[in-house]
């Protein structure tokens, strides 16, 4: 195979990326719906909570629902109310409805998930369960 | 190709950054993702930004030029570390250029659920009049 970018020697690693990307077998060829939303994760020993951005979306549109150790996100971005006969300038957000599933590092029950809306940013805070918390162990003396 | 499905359900939209010289502090600013309706009364702007509560937000209009900035506070949750991150945390700003038809006096902005709203009507004598034509 030719690689037409081997020529330009300004660049020494042209030719890697082009055989890289030949090699790739996952590089996107149409446009792929990106997921949404797009969640940040935080943990701890006590908990692990998960931050997201959903703005324009009311509260009442959002389900949670934990079942073990997966945690259901999903909803509905609801379109602009706009007055009949407007004229769209730009629409760079969407809407419909979404649902993403994440994984929580343990089986969590639905009296230790906690979850809060404010300005559009949504934070979920699932207890770790007693029995998965790290135990100290002591050390005796002999 | 199956291969294909599970790495695109990997990606999420990248929020894109916006086209403005970088801060002293390091920190990132992101461009709203911006919906703008027009009306004959006038044009609506529905601005993206989570994070950003009413009193953060500065609106400016000067020589025709509309510039929104909405400040976030990063809130770091105590004793928590961050394990995975899909998303950047950071200030929004961006910037339009209007025509000259709007009222800068009469200009509204409402935040709610992370969305703000601005409104910009149009000035009396902008307003489109319609004129009548008689059959001769």
């Amino acid at each position: 195979m030719y690689y037409p970018t081997y020529a330009r020697r300004s660049d020494p690693f042209a030719l890697m990326r082009s055989m890289l990307r030949d090699f790739d077998p996952f590089t996107p060829t149409g446009i792929t719906q990106p997921v949404f939303p797009a969640v940040n994760v935080w943990e701890s020993d006590d908990a692990v909570a998960i931050t997201t951005e959903l703005p324009g979306i009311d509260p009442a549109d959002i389900d949670i629902s934990v079942k073990d150790n997966v945690l259901t996100l999903s909803g509905e971005r609801k379109a602009p109310q706009v007055p009949e006969g407007a004229r769209w300038h730009r629409n760079e957000r969407s809407f419909g409805r979404f649902t993403r599933a994440i994984r929580l590092p343990f089986a969590a029950s639905d009296d230790k998930v906690e979850a809060r809306m404010v300005h559009g940013v949504l934070r979920i805070v699932v207890g770790r369960p007693e029995e998965d918390k790290p135990k100290k162990i002591e050390i005796k003396a002999a | 190709m199956s291969s294909d499905m599970t790495r695109s359900a990997d990606k999420t939209l990248d929020k894109t950054p916006a086209e403005t010289p970088e801060t002293t502090t390091g920190g990132r600013i992101y461009r709203p993702l911006t919906d703008i309706v027009e009306t004959d009364d006038g044009v609506t702007l529905m601005l993206e930004m989570p994070g950003v509560a009413a009193e953060d937000v500065n609106v400016t209009l000067e020589k025709r030029v509309l510039t929104v900035r909405g400040k976030v506070h990063i809130r770091t949750p105590e004793k928590l570390q961050l394990a995975y991150a899909e998303y950047g945390e950071g200030d929004f700003e961006r910037a339009f250029t209007l025509s000259d038809d709007f009222d800068p006096d009469r200009i509204g902005a409402e935040v709610g659920n992370g969305v703000l709203t601005l409104t910009l009507p149009r000035a009396a004598e902008a307003q489109p009049r319609k004129i009548a034509v008689k059959g001769a």
